[in-house]
């Protein structure tokens, strides 16, 4: 019994990593139509940020503040990817618009400059980010199984996240203007609605929440150059999974692959989970090749 | 007279998400039959073609197909095959190809992987492909991308590609959609010619355009059929009047749409 | 395929054909034996790119999991090399995992035969597989990317972690001889390097005649409109699978001569980095035409190995930059511009053949 409740707590970790991980991928894949492949590195530069957020306070404040860096690397890791994703939009994407292969291609390009860019900043080796105090040890239920703080923390984390962001796309004036242009952009560009600035903004929102995401992988091990290409394709198939256009795909699909990767594991080993869970997706897609939750529609193409 | 039937659609619905866009409509098209399907914005005529040609599969009804085959459960490429052809709105030949290509490919011909393979020009081919070049006007530009054709030639050319594919029946979205008025009466002439020798259904927005052909008249009304005869008629008729009037103006403003 | 007159533009360009293929054939006679055994692992790549430039750039699809196609063939050919060298005995690293004995299907791979076929048939086979689960269902354009990029997560995590059946992260290496002939000596090497010449020659001209017929131009008409050819009466699945199988198999062979080349396979060399890389071969050559891509991967990896050595970090900037430009600013790479550069030079002529074949 213990077992799998720990295996149902392990599972909806790895949910939630994965989530956090394909949030920012749900706007930019979802919405956006752009396959970023340097989604992985911003999370890098999410992680980065945490890192260099610990060592200015390590270095410059009092030690007691120490154990409050983490509250503020959060909205730091998301200001940086943010701009980065800003930057990237603005000299790169707004070119790929409609061509989502090539966005593809060129965004992995971009992603292989940025963790090129880290290795000769940072170095190749990995950095380790020390997690704040009141985030060691866990949560004892029943008898004795151990639910660690630091994931019941991204799980926070997570839920927090999907909840800014629904208010933001449903319920806030930007967010109206956002959906507007997704779903009919000359439309919106008819009614006055910059259709450039929402791009921008959008995709940097993106990417802002890579940040965050590197941001909370940091304390879940050490971070190197290379953190965001573990969990991209991942990522991917999580929105794959999910369908594209809505947040509920997003969440199902990444809490159907983390439930099940960690159930297969567990039954096997680690690379033939990885297998099953393939082949269970491939097998999910035949039955709707759209994903979980799909906008139909009536164009040709 | 039911054993002439080449189409026979039967109490067809269409939803979408819970929106139905087709209720219930039959349709009996007659071989060698030309057809004008017409209605206000949202009756359903577009739908009831992607029906016809596999796009959509249709909530329930029947579509039966020379009497005998039913097709609402087969594929679009199963259908074409079949022999029916479908032109959509939107001029939708192969951009990066030659004019000529876009015709080799459409002409009739067996299309499996191997026979595509190994297929080879013959004299016979190229006569035909002659010939509908000319009759769309294009023997000149066999040569061109396709893409670099100007609107009203890429529609020619799309008619000619399925005219190679020799279905028994035709299904014209707007061909007239967007067109000049000189382009549209070239069309006219094709038109004429096509349904010569084939069954047509033709879902046309243009009043003028549709009185040319003395054939039969099928207006649809959400979703739903609201009259069926010759184009006297159907103007003399108190319901279809009721639909349009005051709506000719909209009829009229959204030729490009549908 | 129509017959088409002899030009005199025709008959240049078969010339020039005829030229590079001498050039090829003879290179034994005035390159150094290091940089021919260079020359031969690069055009084993040529093939790869072939086969990639006919999904790709003719029908459209576009698959990061092309490494593990090249992989395939590549450790079949691995296997096969490596019973040889240990006489039929399990090869060295099944001990270290303490395997005894030789597993089951290791065994045919004794057989030189038996090896080359499997290392054409694996691949298209798997790729069939994936077709059939993936076009069937209208799975496709970013979609049946993100799979395939999944299928080389699988593929090599699952050689990874197999250890004892695969050799690990060292993958398979220590051969020494093929069908009798020692590797390491230069002779075999002049012969297996002309065993590839022949081979990449030879797909070159399948690939022509496959483009040529009409089934290469159902695929570009995929690639154009692959809902529209339905309504023409083609079922695109069926299509896409052929070719998409084809592909793989032409992967799968340029495997099997580069492990001959190389003297090595480990997973690191069929992951996902080599796999995209292999796209930007195609890119920068120039998709859509096979001349391109060929050359393109004759280039970039000539490039790779005369800079990646001496700046290994300029390298990856480089590449990644390289990435960039090509995608955004020369997508039809760089036999687009040289066909471009023709047609405004044609232009100034009276007579617009238009544009038959786009590029050689």
């Amino acid at each position: 019994m213990d077992v799998y409740l720990l295996q149902l707590f392990n599972g909806l970790s790895i949910s939630s990593i994965l989530l956090l991980v394909a949030l920012g991928l749900a706007i930019t894949f979802g919405l956006m139509k752009i396959i970023n492949m340097a989604h992985g590195e911003l999370i890098m530069i999410g992680a980065y940020s945490t890192y260099l957020t610990q060592n200015l306070f390590k270095d410059y404040l009092p030690e007691s503040l120490f154990n409050w860096y983490f509250v503020l690397a959060i909205p730091v890791s998301f200001g940086i990817a943010f701009i980065f994703g800003l930057i990237l939009e603005m000299s790169l994407i707004r070119f790929l618009y409609g061509r989502p292969l090539d966005s593809l291609l060129a965004t992995w390009g971009v992603g292989l400059v940025l963790q090129q860019l880290a290795r000769t900043i940072f170095g190749a080796p990995n950095v380790a980010v020390k997690s704040p105090a009141w985030l060691d040890g866990g949560l004892r239920i029943m008898n004795g199984t151990l639910l660690p703080y630091k994931r019941l923390f991204i799980i926070a984390l997570v839920i927090a996240c999907l909840v800014a962001m629904y208010f933001y796309i449903y319920r806030s004036h930007e967010g109206r203007r956002m959906r507007a242009v997704m779903q009919n952009r000359d439309m919106a560009a008819c009614l006055g609605v910059s259709t450039r600035r929402v791009d921008a903004m959008t995709f940097a929102i993106g990417s802002g929440i890579a940040g965050i995401a590197g941001c909370a992988l940091t304390l879940m091990g050490p971070i190197g150059p290379s953190l965001g290409t573990y969990y991209i394709v991942d990522a991917f198939m999580v929105v794959v999974l999910g369908g594209v256009g809505k947040l509920v795909g997003t969440v199902l699909g990444a809490t159907g692959i983390g439930m099940f990767n960690t159930l297969f594991e567990y039954w096997t080993n680690a690379s033939l989970g990885k297998v099953l869970v393939f082949v269970c997706i491939v097998a999910f897609l035949q039955w709707k090749p759209m994903g979980l939750v799909a906008m139909r529609s009536r164009s040709l193409d | 007279m039911k054993e002439s039937a080449i189409l026979q659609c039967d109490d067809v619905t269409v939803e979408f998400d819970g929106f139905k866009a087709v209720q219930g409509m039959s349709l009996k098209l007659l071989k060698g039959e030309l057809r004008f399907l017409i209605g206000p914005n949202g009756a359903g005529k577009t739908t009831m073609l992607d029906v016809i040609c596999g796009k959509v599969r249709p909530t329930a009804g029947r579509v039966t197909f020379g009497g005998k085959v039913d097709i609402t459960r087969k594929k679009e490429h199963q259908i074409a095959e079949l022999g029916i052809g479908r032109k959509f709105q939107a001029p939708s030949i192969f951009p990066s190809m030659s004019v000529m290509e876009n015709l080799e490919i459409a002409m009739r011909q067996k299309r499996t992987v191997f026979a595509t393979l190994f297929a080879k020009m013959l004299d016979e081919d190229r006569d035909r492909i002659g010939h509908q070049l000319t009759m769309i006007g294009l023997q000149e530009k066999s040569g061109w991308r396709a893409g670099g054709l100007s609107h009203g030639e890429k529609q020619w050319l799309e008619i000619g590609m399925m005219l190679l594919q020799e279905p028994e029946i035709l299904l014209l979205d707007e061909p007239v959609a967007g067109m000049t008025d000189k382009e549209t009466d070239k069309t006219g002439e094709l038109l004429h010619e096509i349904a010569r020798k084939r069954s047509v259904v033709v879902v046309e927005h243009d009043m003028e355009f549709v009185r040319n052909f003395a054939s039969k008249v099928t207006v649809m009304h959400e979703g739903k059929l609201l009259k069926e005869g010759s184009m006297d008629e159907v103007q003399s008729d108190d319901r279809v009047a009721e639909v349009y009037l005051g709506k000719r103006r909209d009829a009229d403003v959204s030729r490009s749409t549908a | 395929m129509q017959l088409k007159p002899f030009t005199t533009q025709r008959i240049w360009i078969l010339i020039g054909y005829a030229a590079a293929a001498a050039a090829l054939f003879s290179a034994p006679l005035f390159v150094s034996d290091f940089r021919l055994n260079l020359l031969a692992k690069f055009l084993a790549f040529a093939i790869v790119a072939l086969g990639l430039d006919l999904i790709w750039g003719y029908t459209g699809i576009l698959s990061l999991g092309h490494g593990i196609f090249f992989g395939l063939g590549a450790y079949a050919m691995a296997m096969y090399l490596k019973l040889e060298a240990s006489g039929g005995r399990p090869p060295d690293f099944m001990g270290w995992s303490g395997l005894k004995e030789l597993p089951l299907f290791w065994k045919p791979f004794e057989y030189f035969g038996f090896a080359v076929a499997m290392g054409i048939i694996i691949p298209a086979l798997l790729a069939l597989v994936l077709g059939y689960f993936t076009f069937r269902n209208r799975i496709r354009g970013v979609y049946f990317t993100i799979l395939t990029q999944a299928i080389v997560i699988i593929t090599t995590t699952l050689l990874i972690g197999q250890q004892a059946y695969t050799g690990g992260t060292n993958g398979v290496t220590g051969y020494s001889t093929l069908l009798g002939f020692p590797l390491a000596s230069p002779d075999t090497k002049r012969v297996l390097y002309w065993v590839t010449v022949a081979a990449l020659i030879g797909i070159f001209v399948f690939c022509r005649f496959v483009i040529g017929s009409r089934f290469g131009k159902v695929l570009r008409a995929i690639r154009d409109g692959e809902n529209r050819i339905r309504f023409i009466g083609y079922n695109p699945a069926v299509y896409q699978m052929v070719i998409f199988t084809i592909s793989a198999g032409i992967a799968g062979i340029a495997g099997m001569l580069f492990v001959l080349h190389v003297g090595i396979i480990s997973p690191s060399m069929l992951g996902i980095v080599p796999s995209i890389e292999m796209v930007l071969w195609v890119a920068i050559g120039g998709r859509g035409t096979l001349i391109g891509a060929a050359l393109g991967a004759i280039l970039m990896n000539w490039a790779k190995s005369e800079f990646s050595t001496a700046y290994p970090e300029g390298w990856l900037f480089f590449m990644g930059l390289l990435f960039v430009v090509v995608v955004v600013f020369m997508p039809k790479g760089v036999a687009g511009l040289v066909s471009q550069l023709k047609v405004r030079k044609k232009r100034r002529e009276p007579k617009n053949e238009g544009v038959r074949n786009p590029a050689v």
